[in-house]
Parts: C-alpha cells; structure tokens; sequence
C-alpha cells in the first residue's frame, strides 16, 4: 500500500476513535440533562435526545415535595471549598517561600518530610481524627474540613516547584536593601509573582475540596449543613425511587456549574493537569 | 572591615530564622491535624473503644492484636483489599494502554490530527465532575428494569422488549445491573477509567512532548517507522512518568470510596464483591456499634499496603528533583 494511502487510513481511524471517546464522554451528561426535563412515564419508556417539558414541574417536585435544597448545598460547598483553597494556597506559597528563599540548617530536612508525607492520604487516619475531633468538640463543623489545608504537602511541592524558576533572589535581595520587612516582600513580592501557579492550584483545590464525599461524610451529621456531594448520595434512597425526573433534575443542577465552570478554563486546567503530571 | 563583615555575619543568621518561621504554620497545622490523627490511630487499633448494643461505651481498653486478628479473619479486610485490587486493575490495565495509544497518535508528526484541544477538552471533562454526581448518574442509568440502560438493550434488541417478560423462560430479560457482583465490579471499573483516562492521556503527551524532536528526526532519516520510534524512543523515555501514573493511580486507587459506596444499593448482594477498604471502615465506624477499635485496625491495615507504595514514590520524586537541581546547577 502507497504510504500516503497507509496515512490516510490510519488518520481515519484516529479520528473515528476519538469521535467514539468524546460522545462516550458526552453522552451520560446529555441523557442526564434530557431527562431532567422529561416526565416519569417517558423517562421509563426508553432514551431519547430531545428535551420534554417537564422541566418546571420536575423543579417544583424538587423543592416543595422533596425538600431537595441545592442552593444550600452549593453555599455549603462554597464555603468550605473556598476557605480550604485560600488558606491551602496562601500558606503552602509561604511554606515554599520559607524553603526556597532562606537557607537554614534543616531546610533539606523539611523539605524531604514534607515530600514524604505528601502521599500519605488522610483516609487512612480518619478514625484517630474522627475521635480527636470529636473530643474537641469540632464534629459538625466545618473546621476540620478547612483548616487542615493550611498543611497540603503536593501545594507546597508544586508552589516550590515554580518559585525555583518565577522568583529571582535578587529582587528579594533588593527588596531587603529598599527597608522591607520579610514578611512585607513575601507579601508584596513574591506572592504577586507566583500568580499563574496560583490560579492554576486554586482551580484544582477548589474542585477536589468540593467534590470530597468521604471526610464530610464523616464528620457532618446534620443535614443543613451537608455539602453537595453528600446531598447527591441522598437521592439514592427510597423516596426518590419513583420520581427518576427529579433526580436528573437534582444531579443536573449539581454538574451543571462545574461543567460551565470547566468549559470556561478548560485552557488552564489541561495545562495544569499536563504540568502537574511532569511535576517540572 | 572587621565590623561589616560579623554584621553581615549576623544578618544571615537572623534571616535563618524567617525560613524556620515561614515553614512553621505548616507544620504546626501538619502534627495537629494529621500526624497526630495518624498516632490515634495506631493507638486506637490496639484498643476496644465501642458501643454496645445496650448503647454502652465500651473502652478504650487495650486489647492487643485482637482487632486486628478479628478483621483479618472473622471481619472483611482481606476481602475488601482484594475487591478494591480487582476494581482497580480492571480500570487501570485498560487506562493505560487507551492513554498510551491516543498520546502516541495525538503526537505522531506524521499524521497532524486536528481537532485535539477539543477531543482533549472533551475526554478530560468526566475528572473535573463530582463523582458522587457520577455515581448517582451510573447509578440511575443502570436502574432495573427500566432504566436507561435497559432501555437501549432492549431497543437493540440485546433483551426482551417487554421487561416482564417471564423472567424464568425468557433467556434475555433486563439486567440486574446492581445486584450481580461482577456487573457492578465492572461498572465501577468502568466509571474510574471513564473519569480518569483523559487525565492519564494528558500527562503522557506532556511527557512525550518534552522528548527532544531531533531523536525522532535521527530515526526518521534512518527509516524507522513510527511503531519503532515509539517502542524504541517514546516508551523508554517517558517510563519514569508512566511508573509515576502507576504508583498515584495505586494510592489513589486503595482508597477508593466515592463510586463503589454509591454504586452499592442498599442491600444488594454485590455488596461481598465491591466494599472497599474505606467503604469498610466508614460502615464499622458509622454503624451502630461505633467500633473505632476495629475501624482503626483496618485503617492501619490500609496504611500499611500505601506507606509501601507511597515509598515507592517517593524514591521516583526524589530522583526526578535531584536532577532537576542539578541542571538548574548547570545552566
């Protein structure tokens, strides 16, 4: 076969497979969406792609007869996600500043702790911090869930990572000689210039806090206070078992924003994940 | 002289104490909240510390190794470590070789595919979504008799039209996709790599493309064919990151708990074939005899099998910043 033939073949199955893979990745979501607008009956009589009418009934279903509050989940969600991600990205940057910056007898000490804990995953200490918690008085709160981010080994890592290249002693040398304090120049410098490492670590904290089932799972037990991803394990159980519109509905209106949220810096967070990966 | 040179001396020892300062809230943060939970709960695994049926707390009274003995042999520790295995070869096996293959076709420089930062937008999409939002998806696509599912086998024709149809002579009726272990094994295989093969595909590109395009010129004029150059370049060269996905997939993969705890129905005899380490542990500690003794000791268990791997890890990071150290030392 002629090599520009063999090419063209070989392009084509590239293209069908990948064509396969994006309405593989699609599609769940698309059903999801459809049937959130369509009514019970037809829901069970099959699949299909063209919107019902339903949309509005399903929603009121939702609210009034199910008592299925979304936006209260979302604010949930939004507070501990958004505290978690300032203070893991405001003192993980410190963290990496302190290590990069000055040099101090155990400078090598602390960094190696630091990358050998990175990988220890909290759902192993749990129950010794389900108990401590507890004693502390600290469960059904939302502490346990924010302030541990302060301490987040791969942030630090990542945010050390970029300073070795984005931060020039010098300019901290000549910060010094103009009278700045140093916790003034970590301030005014140094965080200003770790921008995009910010930006690009704030978009996967914030997901990964608000998409956590496990630890809040754990730890909050009354039901006003439950973020999303414990709201949505609800629409499992029985009383939703007959009513399949609004449990689309439910689960639509959960992806939905992190769906437009993604579309809007797909740019950023697949630059993200392709650096984070290499980790250089 | 003299004088500028100890006052230089001790401005640098002074500044010393900044470093110590600004590693010290994580630190702080670290010891209170996660190394000491960790020590609780090695402490806890040797305890009995339970409520008992009459709602008694029992405990903590030291007890030895017996929390340990119980979950090995009469609990489901064992059982849970081989089902979260098993779910997650059977993700990652077939991840790997889909990420490899679209990261060879997607930098093949003889093809030029177009359209990647669509396909790439596209197939990475499922990671960023909540996957207890995911599961419940699944979860309801899968619904028996009638979910969507179903619904499709049955307009292909795959089973019965009619889903009453007389479950015991009928050979094809609709699938108990929630009940049966291996369907559900399978299912929940399917949702990590489904979630997660797009993430995998977008490290290995990155990786490749940091390979030298002059190696792949050398081989061209030498005649290889794009199968050799990739086997012969491509693969060695960007081993390290494939042992990378390997070893984080792993730890990441032993502490599975979002799809598999909401894949399970409640009361479905799938449950022997998907609980997992942490679905193990929550239900110990969160059922109602509160039994944190044995929860910890399958917690410890769970520690044990990650440290090993996360040790692993660790020596591949090490290497991989120690020579990036030394370049920047070169340059």
């Amino acid at each position: 076969m002629k090599y520009s033939v063999r090419i063209g073949l070989k392009k084509a199955l590239v293209y069908t497979v990948s064509f396969v893979l994006c309405v593989m990745s699609v599609m769940p979501f698309l059903v999801m969406f459809v049937n959130a607008s369509r009514e019970n009956y037809d829901i069970q009589q099959g699949i299909s792609l063209i919107p019902g009418n339903m949309l509005k009934e399903n929603m009121q279903t939702l609210r009034d007869r199910q008592n299925f509050n979304v936006a209260r989940g979302m604010w949930n969600s939004f507070q501990v996600a958004g505290l978690s991600t300032v203070l893991a990205l405001y003192f993980s940057t410190l963290t990496a500043y302190g290590l990069v910056v000055y040099s101090f007898r155990l400078r090598k000490a602390a960094f190696t702790l630091i990358m050998a804990t990175m990988m220890i995953p909290t759902q192993v200490s749990i129950v010794g911090f389900f108990t401590f918690m507890f004693r502390m008085g600290l469960t059904n709160t939302y502490w346990p869930l924010t302030i541990p981010a302060i301490a987040s080994p791969t942030v630090v890592f990542f945010m050390r990572q970029y300073m070795l290249t984005a931060l020039p002693l010098e300019m901290v040398e000549a910060a010094r000689i103009d009278g700045s304090s140093e916790f003034n120049t970590f301030n005014r410098i140094a965080l200003p210039l770790m921008k995009p490492a910010l930006a690009t670590q704030a978009i996967f904290i914030f997901i990964g806090s608000w998409n956590r089932l496990f630890e809040p799972t754990m730890l909050i037990s009354s039901q006003d206070k439950y973020t999303m991803p414990m709201l949505v394990a609800l629409l499992r159980s029985d009383r939703f078992r007959t009513d399949y519109g609004t449990v689309y509905l439910a689960l639509s209106l959960t992806v939905l924003p992190l769906i437009v949220v993604y579309l809007l810096l797909s740019k950023h967070i697949i630059r993200g994940v392709a650096l984070g990966g290499v980790k250089e | 002289m003299k004088n500028m040179a100890t006052g230089r001396k001790n401005k640098s020892v002074s500044y010393a104490r900044y470093g110590y300062l600004f590693i010290l809230p994580f630190f702080l943060v670290y010891i209170v909240f996660q190394a000491y939970p960790l020590i609780n709960t090695f402490y806890l695994a040797f305890q009995k510390y339970m409520l008992t049926g009459a709602g008694k707390w029992v405990g903590p009274k030291f007890v030895g190794l017996d929390n340990f003995k119980n979950v090995l042999t009469k609990g489901y520790a064992i059982r849970a470590l081989s089902n979260t295995s098993i779910m997650w070869i059977i993700n990652f096996i077939p991840q790997i070789f889909l990420a490899l293959l679209l990261a060879k076709w997607f930098t093949d420089t003889r093809m030029r595919i177009r359209g990647q930062g669509l396909i790439k937008v596209l197939v990475f999409m499922p990671n960023i979504i909540t996957a207890a939002s995911i599961s419940v998806l699944f979860y309801s696509l899968m619904a028996y008799p009638q979910g969507p599912i179903n619904s499709l086998l049955a307009t292909l024709g795959v089973i019965d039209a009619n889903i009453y149809a007389n479950p015991g002579t009928a050979a094809l009726v609709a699938v108990r996709f929630l009940e049966k272990g291996w369907y559900t094994r399978i299912a929940i295989a399917f949702i990590n790599f489904w979630m997660w093969y797009g993430n995998t595909m977008i490290v290995l590109i990155s990786g490749i493309l940091g390979i030298s395009p002059t190696l792949y010129e050398a081989a061209e004029i030498d005649g290889a064919t794009s199968g050799q150059s990739f086997r012969k370049i491509t693969i060695p060269l960007i081993k390290p990151i494939i042992l990378y996905t390997l070893v984080t997939s792993l730890i990441g993969g032993m502490q599975m708990y979002d799809v598999s705890a909401l894949m399970l129905q409640d009361g479905s005899p799938a449950k022997a074939m998907i609980q997992t380490n942490t679905m193990y542990i929550m239900e110990l500690v969160y059922s109602g005899t509160k039994d944190y003794g044995r929860g910890a000791a399958v917690s410890i268990l769970l520690f044990i099998v990650t440290a090993v791997l996360s040790l692993i890890l660790f020596f591949i990071l090490r290497d991989r910043d120690e020579n990036m150290v030394k370049r920047r030392g070169q340059k």
